[in-house]
């Protein structure tokens, strides 16, 4: 329904880390979209609670369920094919000021798409610095730190094969 | 800034595009289209019709008029589609009045003249201006219907364009949220 969204594919270039300042704001967005793509939906509703005045918002677009293609890469080579759909939930929401932002997150929670949509909006005014600071670098080290946390489980259960050479 | 397209995208537009049938099959025929939130100088109707009948594989063709970065913004967010600077290369042109590139639009092929565009051009009123008489496909013996802002080359062009057949381009004419189609199919004569 949303065509071939290359999430895994030709297109990503690697994810900046939250530790080191982004340079140009492309890279900035990318990163704090990224990361309300996958904060989950309490997070985003106390981020979006702790802003006074609260703000105010209209629907441009969704938000409304579709699926994505997910390209992978085989080895060597890395020629792309298709790995498969996954459903997507994606929004889009501007702001009295005219700042619009998008969301497209992972399964099919409307209100976390709407937030998350908000949350890019809002970034892209004169609140970032606070929502930046209280929301998206907190996020981001809690992120880091769960992938980590996965990431050292599996290398606990890793088992080495050694093949034995023929002799003769 | 940019705005929402229709306010219930799925239904509405399913309306938009059982509106326009109806208006195809009877040439003439005025119909009420739903109205999404459009930029201007986009008329309601028009936009109706792009967000009911074009998607990301319609090439779009605006005229300078029309052209304005708010359109073309809105147009690619809700639509989706490549805007083309060639009207030949466009499913879909948008114009207004005497700004028509009739000459420049496909018109297909007679082995496919269904690859032909469809010229959606905005007049400045219906029920005023230019009394023109429609026959053929469509309408029982003939009926006559007004148009204000239709363009001065329009009711000749429309005769060369009849001839084609069946390669020619189709006309949908809207004003505010009305639209009324001029299918290739029909034969128009200045009252």
């Amino acid at each position: 329904m949303f065509g071939g969204l290359d999430l895994y594919g030709t297109s990503m270039t690697p994810r900046s880390r939250p530790d080191r300042e982004p340079q140009d704001p492309t890279t900035a967005r990318r990163h704090w979209l990224a990361v309300l793509a996958r904060a989950p939906r309490e997070r985003l509703e106390a981020a979006i609670a702790a802003i006074d005045p609260a703000p105010a918002w209209s629907r441009l677009r969704g938000p409304e369920i579709g699926m994505v293609m997910v390209r992978g890469r085989t080895g060597g080579d890395g020629a792309p094919f298709n790995l498969g759909e996954m459903t997507v939930t994606r929004c889009t929401v501007a702001l009295p000021c005219g700042s619009v932002g998008h969301a497209y997150i992972a399964g099919r929670d409307h209100r976390r798409a709407e937030l998350a949509a908000l949350c890019d909006a809002l970034l892209q005014t004169s609140l970032f610095a606070r929502l930046n600071a209280a929301f998206v670098e907190v996020e981001a080290r809690r992120q880091a730190e769960a992938r980590l946390e996965a990431r050292r489980r599996a290398a606990a259960t890793r088992v080495e094969f050694h093949t034995l050479a023929r002799m003769g | 800034m940019l705005r929402r397209g229709f306010a219930d995208p799925v239904h509405e537009a399913q309306a938009a595009f059982r509106a326009l049938l109806e208006a195809t099959a009877q040439p003439g025929t005025l119909v009420r289209l739903p109205e999404p939130e459009t930029p201007p100088p986009l008329a309601p109707a028009a936009a109706a019709i792009a967000l009911a009948l074009c998607d990301a594989e319609t090439p779009l063709w605006l005229s300078a008029a029309l052209a304005t970065e708010p359109v073309r913004t809105w147009l690619r967010f809700h639509v989706g589609s490549s805007l083309v600077a060639d009207p030949q290369a466009a499913a879909f042109a948008f114009a207004a009045g005497d700004e028509a590139p009739f000459e420049r639009l496909a018109i297909g092929t007679d082995e496919a003249p269904e690859r032909s565009s469809t010229l959606v051009l905005t007049v400045s009123a219906f029920g005023e201006g230019t009394a023109l008489r429609l026959a053929g496909p469509g309408v029982e013996t003939e009926t006559v219907v007004a148009v204000a802002g239709v363009g001065t080359s329009f009711v000749a062009w429309r005769a060369r364009n009849h001839a084609l057949y069946p390669r020619g381009v189709d006309v949908l004419l809207v004003a505010g949220d009305r639209a009324m189609a001029l299918p290739r199919t029909t034969l128009i004569r200045e009252v």
